[in-house]
């Protein structure tokens, strides 16, 4: 088992054709993610590496029964690409496009209100169940199939550091996911401890949360209230200088809000396992999964 | 990105916002000239990004034409202090010459993105020309918030739960509103993530006017707004940060001695995090991206010993998709063309990481290969 994704998923790629999107099909598709179409509007009829291309979103789906997307089209395009994918009926969207401006995802974001599609992202590396399928950029082969570990995080090169020592200490992981550095993001942390807590194969969860916002202050919250599988924590941006934007846009401690003191604080009183120096992260999941 | 406050009020003048009559003034010969056909009192106001510039000296009521004159000549060009310009200050290039007014009463008023919620919060406060947080933190129930779905954009009830909650009736509640939902638009229309007027003000004829303007834009969303792109000012950040962007580098300048390059912005604020851990200071963020190459690895030594205080450099590269043997020729390559004579620390994990490292081991630099994250630390520890 996993979560959002596993090898029956068939995944359509917004942006195909564009140098960016055509490499990284080819990533995911030698990873054995099966990739069934691209959308590129204008390019119709064309294929890419043997992959059809459709000139939307909606024809794709009706041609290749599609119920994934992976987006990676440039920040002005990117709002109404999510916006299509959802018009669709597509079930899950991972958007890894960075830049997408606030406005536009703020109308995005209250678009998608009761609607069926979950969105990932933006400004994400996307997501992957080990062995089955992987809609990202994230590396594949740091990563082991079969679990027992979901990995959730707001970080791209972050998540995969958290894999690679999951890994080096024989743990495996079900479903790994970025969820953005955004402001505002789609599927938030408390959609993924839940979808972790119902999914069999899921024993323990590594969270990895940054500065700004509440969003682990919330999950923290949810887990205290509702998890009973194990939670590893870490915060990254000890360090960060108030009121800067640390590359992620969402990554700002504003007016002494959204610190990673307040973060780690609400995790330790919430139950979860902090691990304060990155360095030990492995380790410590060892020692408190197994 | 921040905009001055005289390039905020000629938006908000274009979108029927009224704002004080006032001149911008650059250069001191110019000051008397600027002054001619102003009645007084004039308010002289200096024109740096950074908040705070009343407490520190950067605003002056001037009286009489003379005042208006000293008031001018003293802040044009000095060196202002604020909360938020750190012990230096900042040069005063250009100053705002405005019309005085006649002040009834003086409201707070502000526009933000609310990501809690996903929408758009607007704040108001009957205690204007006050410190808002001050205010939020000892006296909550004069703040009133009200929340607006982007989509169906601000209604009347929202409107009419500030022109009470800030106890306005009449001429001037109706110019309140009116108001407002020009400012809505601006702040939407401009991808705004901030709007703060301090103090928007009744003046005694009954009018509503913005006598200051705070606005930051979305950087992200400046691909469709040439205009405030233009209004970029640099010359209040750091050199090095303005050099750094030139570059398509995420940089951002601190205070301590140890110079980090890593891919990835969540990774390279664990790595500030792992190198104050280790007992020692960080002396910048500085994210290369996921997909950095030769060229941006050489831009990033070359940022990076621009800074005097930089005694040793930790590189710390989680290689994916861009291969560490690929990542390791760049770095050498780089660090014999920049000239590279400081201990480097290198941490570098994933794709043909083996390769990697031996390509660094055999290259004659002064690099050390740290086995892990921990091994690292100790490493940066010792510098």
């Amino acid at each position: 088992m996993s979560i959002f994704i596993n090898k029956e998923t068939k995944v359509l790629v917004q942006g195909i054709t564009g140098k960016e999107g055509r490499f990284h099909t080819q990533q995911c598709e030698s990873y054995g993610t099966n990739i069934v179409g691209g959308v590129t509007p204008g390019k119709g009829g064309q294929d890419v590496d043997g992959i059809p291309v459709f000139n939307s979103v909606a024809d794709a789906c009706r041609k290749t029964g599609a119920d994934a997307t992976m987006i990676v089209v440039p920040p002005p395009f990117a709002a109404e690409a999510i916006l299509e994918a959802v018009d669709s009926g597509i079930d899950l969207i991972v958007c890894i496009t960075e830049g997408i401006p606030v406005m536009d995802m703020l109308r995005v974001k209250n678009g998608m209100a009761g609607k069926k599609s979950r969105l990932i992202g933006p400004n994400c590396p996307g997501i992957i169940t080990p062995g089955e399928c992987k809609i990202g950029i994230m590396p594949g082969p740091i990563h082991t199939a079969g679990g027992p570990v979901g990995v959730v995080s707001r970080s791209g090169t972050l998540t995969y550091e958290v894999v690679h020592q999951l890994t080096e200490q024989g743990l495996g992981q079900t479903t790994c996911l970025g969820i953005g550095g955004d402001p505002i993001n789609g599927t938030n942390f408390i959609d993924c401890l839940e979808a972790f807590a119902n999914d069999p194969e899921t024993e323990a969860v590594v969270m990895v949360g940054e500065i700004g916002g509440s969003a682990e202050e919330e999950a923290a919250a949810w887990i205290a209230a509702n998890m009973k599988k194990p939670v590893v924590g870490f915060i990254a941006g000890l360090t960060a200088p108030p009121g800067r934007t640390m590359g992620h846009a969402g990554a700002i401690v504003s007016n002494g809000q959204g610190t990673a003191e307040a973060k780690l604080a609400a995790m330790r009183e919430n139950g979860i396992v902090v691990c304060e120096s990155l360095g030990d992260l492995g380790q410590i999941c060892k020692t408190t999964f197994c | 990105m921040k905009i001055h406050e005289y390039q905020a009020k000629e938006l908000f003048r274009r979108a029927g916002i009224t704002v004080p009559d006032g001149k911008t003034c650059s250069d001191k010969s110019e000051i008397a000239s600027c002054l001619s056909g102003m009645r007084m009192p004039v308010a002289v106001k200096a024109q740096i990004l950074a908040g705070g510039r009343g407490k520190g000296g950067g605003v002056i009521l001037a009286k009489s034409e003379k005042e208006a004159v000293n008031a001018a000549e003293q802040i044009l060009g000095m060196q202002l202090v604020t909360k938020q310009t750190g012990e230096k200050g900042t040069e005063v290039k250009t100053i705002l010459l405005e019309q005085g007014v006649n002040i009834a009463k003086e409201l707070y008023l502000s526009l933000l993105i609310d990501r809690d919620r996903g929408g758009i919060v607007i704040i108001g406060s009957q205690d204007g020309g006050m410190d808002i947080e001050t205010v939020a933190a000892e006296t909550p129930e004069r703040i009133i918030k009200v929340h607006i779905n982007p989509l169906l954009g601000l209604q009347g009830y929202q409107i009419r739960e500030l022109i009470f909650g800030l106890d306005l009736s009449g001429a001037v509640a109706k110019e309140f509103a009116a108001t407002l939902k020009k400012l809505y638009t601006l702040f939407v229309s401009y991808d705004g993530s901030l709007v703060e007027i301090n103090p928007l003000v009744i003046t005694k004829e009954e009018t509503v006017m913005a006598l200051d303007a705070k606005m930051d834009v979305d950087s992200n969303s400046l691909f469709r707004h040439p205009d405030i792109k233009e209004m970029h000012d640099s010359s209040e950040e750091d050199p090095l940060e303005v050099a750094a962007a030139a570059h398509g580098l995420n940089y951002i300048r601190l205070d301590g001695s140890i110079g980090s390059m890593v891919n990835g912005a969540g990774l390279a604020m664990a790595t500030m995090d792992l190198i104050k851990q280790a007992g020692v200071e960080p002396a910048n963020f500085l994210d290369v991206g996921g997909g950095a190459n030769a060229e941006m690895v050489e831009n990033g030594f070359r940022i990076i010993l621009d800074d005097p205080n930089v005694r040793g450099i930790f590189i710390n590269i989680f290689g994916g998709i861009l291969r560490c043997d690929i990542l390791a020729e760049g770095v050498v390559a780089a660090a014999k063309k920049v000239g590279l004579n400081l201990p480097v620390v290198v941490r570098m994990e994933g794709t043909n990481v083996d390769e990697g490292r031996r390509i660094l081991a055999d290259s004659d630099l002064t690099l050390t290969n740290a086995r892990d994250l921990k091994h690292a630390a100790e490493l940066l520890a010792a510098i």
